[in-house]
C-alpha cells in the first residue's frame, strides 16, 4: 500500500526530531525518553506550538463577529487554516467541520441521522432518516468512538447494528462486503487504520458495494490521516473524522469532511450561536455548511494550529513520511518477533502502520508497560478503547508502541533491549518454588 | 542522565514490584471459586477495572458466631489481571479469612490509607496491622496502578454488603 517513495535520511530526521521540544525532556527516572505512543497522541512541533501561542499574543478577536481589523485578521487565520485542513485530505475548505475531536465528529453525524428520523430538519433530510430494521454497519475492529454513537443510533432508531469480522491478523474481512453490506444497509461506519493492530482497510469493496446499495460510507480517518497520503475524494468516502492531536496538532479540535451535498441536507446537533441565519421567538434557519455545524465559540488558535500542523506534514510529503514509517513498522516488527511475544495484526508491513499490539505470555500488559517504563519507554498499554476486537483474541489488554515521523532507529532499540528483560523480570517459564 | 536519580527510580519499580508481590502474583491463593451461590451466606461481586479490562469475581462466605460477630469463613476469587492486582487479590484473602466484618473494615481502610501515601511515609500502626499487604506501599507512586491493588477489596466489600450471614457456631 505504501509507495516506494524516498525516506528520510539520517540528517532530516535530526532536524525534525528538533522540532519537538518534548522530545529532548528526560523521563522522570532521567534517562532519556523513548515515546511509543503517538497512535495516542503526537507530540508537537515548534511551529504548531508558536502558531497557537502567536495568535494569542498578536491576533487574538472573535471570529466571523466583530467589525474590526484584529476580527477580520483572526478570522481570515481561522479560515485559510480550514483551506489548509482540507486541501490536506484533498478536500474543498466548505466540506470541512471543526469538530473538538474525532469522537465528536463521528457523532455529529450519527445525531445528524437520528434528527432526520425524529423529522428534524428540512425535507431533504429525510434522505438520512431510518426506518426499523434498516441496517448499520461497523467492524469488530473500532474504536469505541466509532462504535458506540451507532450503537445509540441503533436504540433510537430501531436500526440494527451488523459488522464485519476481522482475520487472524487482524485485518477487516471486507471480503465479505457482497454479505455483510445488504439492500438494508444505510450506513457503512469503517475504520480506515486500527489504532490496535495497525492494519489498513482496504477500502475499495467495501464503498463499492455501499454505494451500490445506496448507502453512506463514514470513515474513522484517525490513524491513517496522520501516517498516510489520504484524499477523501478519491476515496470516495461520504463523510470522515479525524483528530489534530495524532498529528502534531493541538487537543480540542478536529475535523468532519462530509460531501457537499450531504453536508447541504444533514441537520445540525448542536446548535446556538453562530450557526444560524434568521431567528424568530419560535424558529431559526440556519447557515449553510460548514458553519451550520459550528455553534458556539469555535477553539480558533487551536483551529489555527491545525492548519500549521497540516502545513507541516504537506511540506515533508506524506509519501515520504509513510515510507519512513514503513521502516519503523518492519523495525517494531522484529523487535517483537521473540519468544513468547506475540503481535495482534498484521505481519506483513505492506498490510499496516507503525502500530503494533503485543501480548508477551506470563505477563499482563500493565506489567510489561511498567518496565518498559522504568527504562524510559513510553507505550500504551489496556484495550486501546478496543475491547471488542481484544474480546476477538481472547486477551483482556494488550502493549502497544506506535511510532511517528519523529521516531527513530535508536527508539526502537531502546525498547527491544527493555523488551528482551520483561519475561526475566517476572522470572516467567522458571519453575515456582 | 544522573545517577542518583537513576538509583532512585530503579527502587520505585523493586518497591513497586517487591519479591512478596511476586510471589504472590504466581502463585496466588484463593484463586478458583469455591461452594456455590446457592449455599447459605454466600455473596459474590463481579468488579472490573475499565482503564484496562482487568477483572475479577470474588465469593465470600460468612457466618454469625454466637457472640453475634459476622465472620468470614472464605473467600475465594477468580480473574484476570496485572502482577498487582492478582497479588493483592491472594494477600487479602490470606488476610481477612477468620476475621469479623468489623476487623475486615479497618483492615480496608487501612490498605486504602496505605494507597494514598503517594510514596510517602507509611503509618508503622497501619503496617503491622496489614502484614504481607504493607508490602503494596510502592503501589501507591505509581496512581495508575492503584485501582489494580484495590479491585479485590472493592469486590470484597461489595460481596459483604451483599451477603447474608448464616447462623453458626462459635468460630474458632
Ligand atoms: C481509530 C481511532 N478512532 C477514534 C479515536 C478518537 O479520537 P479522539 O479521542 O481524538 O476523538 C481514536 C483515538 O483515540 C482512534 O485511534
Amino acid at each position: 500500500m505504501v509507495d516506494k517513495a524516498e525516506t528520510l535520511d539520517r540528517g532530516e530526521l535530526a532536524r525534525i526530531r528538533a522540532d519537538f521540544p518534548l522530545l529532548a525532556r528526560p523521563t522522570p527516572g532521567g534517562q532519556d525518553l523513548v515515546y511509543l505512543d503517538s497512535a495516542a497522541t503526537s507530540q508537537k512541533p515548534d511551529p504548531v506550538l508558536d502558531a497557537e501561542q502567536d495568535f494569542y499574543i498578536m491576533r487574538n478577536a472573535a471570529v466571523h463577529r466583530g467589525a474590526h481589523s484584529l476580527s477580520n485578521e483572526a478570522t481570515m487565520a481561522f479560515e485559510s487554516a480550514r483551506g489548509q485542513v482540507a486541501s490536506f485530505v484533498g478536500v474543498e475548505a466548505d466540506e470541512l467541520v471543526w469538530t473538538s475531536g474525532a469522537t465528536a465528529a463521528i457523532n455529529l453525524v450519527a445525531y445528524g441521522f437520528a434528527n432526520a428520523t425524529a423529522g428534524i430538519g428540512p425535507s431533504a433530510a429525510q434522505r438520512f432518516a431510518l426506518q426499523p430494521g434498516d441496517e448499520i454497519v461497523v467492524s469488530e475492529a473500532e474504536h469505541h468512538a466509532n462504535l458506540i454513537p451507532w450503537q445509540q443510533l441503533a436504540a433510537r432508531t430501531g436500526a440494527v447494528l451488523r459488522w464485519f469480522g476481522v482475520d487472524e491478523q487482524g485485518r477487516v474481512r471486507v471480503d465479505e462486503s457482497a454479505t455483510v453490506i445488504t439492500d438494508r444497509t444505510r450506513i457503512v461506519a469503517i475504520t480506515h487504520v486500527s489504532n490496535v493492530t495497525g492494519a489498513i482497510t482496504d477500502l475499495a469493496p467495501v464503498v463499492a458495494r455501499a454505494h451500490e446499495v445506496g448507502a453512506y460510507v463514514v470513515l474513522d480517518a484517525c490513524q491513517s490521516v496522520p501516517h498516510l497520503p489520504v484524499n477523501f475524494r478519491d476515496l470516495d468516502v461520504d463523510f470522515a473524522a479525524f483528530s489534530a492531536h495524532k498529528m502534531f496538532g493541538p487537543t480540542g479540535i478536529g475535523a468532519l469532511y462530509g460531501k457537499r451535498d450531504l453536508l447541504a441536507d444533514l441537520p445540525p446537533v448542536t446548535t446556538g450561536g453562530s450557526m444560524v441565519e434568521v431567528v424568530t421567538m419560535t424558529e431559526a434557519t440556519f447557515a449553510p455548511p460548514p458553519g451550520r455545524f459550528e455553534a458556539g465559540t469555535q477553539p480558533v488558535a487551536q483551529a489555527i494550529a491545525f492548519g500549521v500542523a497540516a502545513q507541516y506534514l504537506s511540506e515533508l510529503g506524506m509519501a515520504k513520511v509513510a515510507a519512513h514509517e514503513a521502516e519503523l513498522a518492519a523495525a517494531l516488527l522484529s523487535a517483537v518477533a521473540i519468544e513468547g511475544v506475540r503481535v495482534i495484526g498484521p505481519t506483513d508491513p505492506q498490510d499496516r502502520i507503525a502500530v503494533v499490539s503485543f501480548v508477551v505470555d506470563g505477563v499482563h500488559a500493565h506489567d510489561v508497560g511498567q518496565v518498559l517504563d522504568d527504562a524510559g519507554v513510553a507505550v500504551r498499554v489496556g484495550h486501546h478503547c478496543a475491547q471488542p476486537l481484544h474480546r476477538r483474541f481472547g486477551v483482556a489488554a494488550t502493549a502497544r508502541v506506535s511510532a511517528s515521523l519523529y521516531t527513530n532507529e535508536h527508539d526502537v532499540e531502546c525498547f527491544a533491549t527493555a523488551l528482551s528483560t520483561v519475561r526475566d523480570f517476572f522470572k516467567v517459564g522458571e519453575a515456582y518454588g | 542522565m544522573t545517577s542518583s536519580k537513576w538509583v532512585k527510580h530503579m527502587a520505585d519499580l523493586q518497591d513497586l514490584y517487591r519479591q512478596i508481590i511476586l510471589d504472590h502474583a504466581r502463585n496466588p491463593q484463593g484463586r478458583g471459586l469455591i461452594g456455590s451461590l446457592q449455599d447459605g451466606g454466600v455473596a459474590q461481586s463481579h468488579q472490573v477495572n475499565p482503564t484496562c479490562g482487568d477483572e475479577i469475581t470474588l465469593r465470600a462466605h460468612v457466618m454469625r458466631d454466637r457472640s453475634g460477630d459476622v465472620r468470614i469463613l472464605d473467600v475465594s476469587w477468580e480473574g484476570q489481571g496485572c502482577s498487582i492486582s492478582q497479588a493483592s487479590s491472594s494477600v487479602m484473602t490470606e488476610l481477612v479469612i477468620g476475621q469479623t466484618l468489623t476487623q475486615v473494615e479497618d483492615l480496608a481502610a487501612a490498605f486504602r490509607s496505605l494507597m494514598d501515601t503517594r510514596g510517602g511515609t507509611v503509618d508503622p500502626q497501619v503496617e503491622e496491622q496489614l502484614g504481607d499487604a504493607a508490602a503494596f506501599a510502592g503501589v501507591s507512586k505509581f496512581p495508575a496502578r492503584v485501582k489494580c491493588a484495590l479491585l479485590a477489596w472493592i469486590a470484597l466489600r461489595d460481596a459483604l454488603l451483599k451477603a447474608t450471614p448464616v447462623e453458626g457456631e462459635r468460630h474458632g
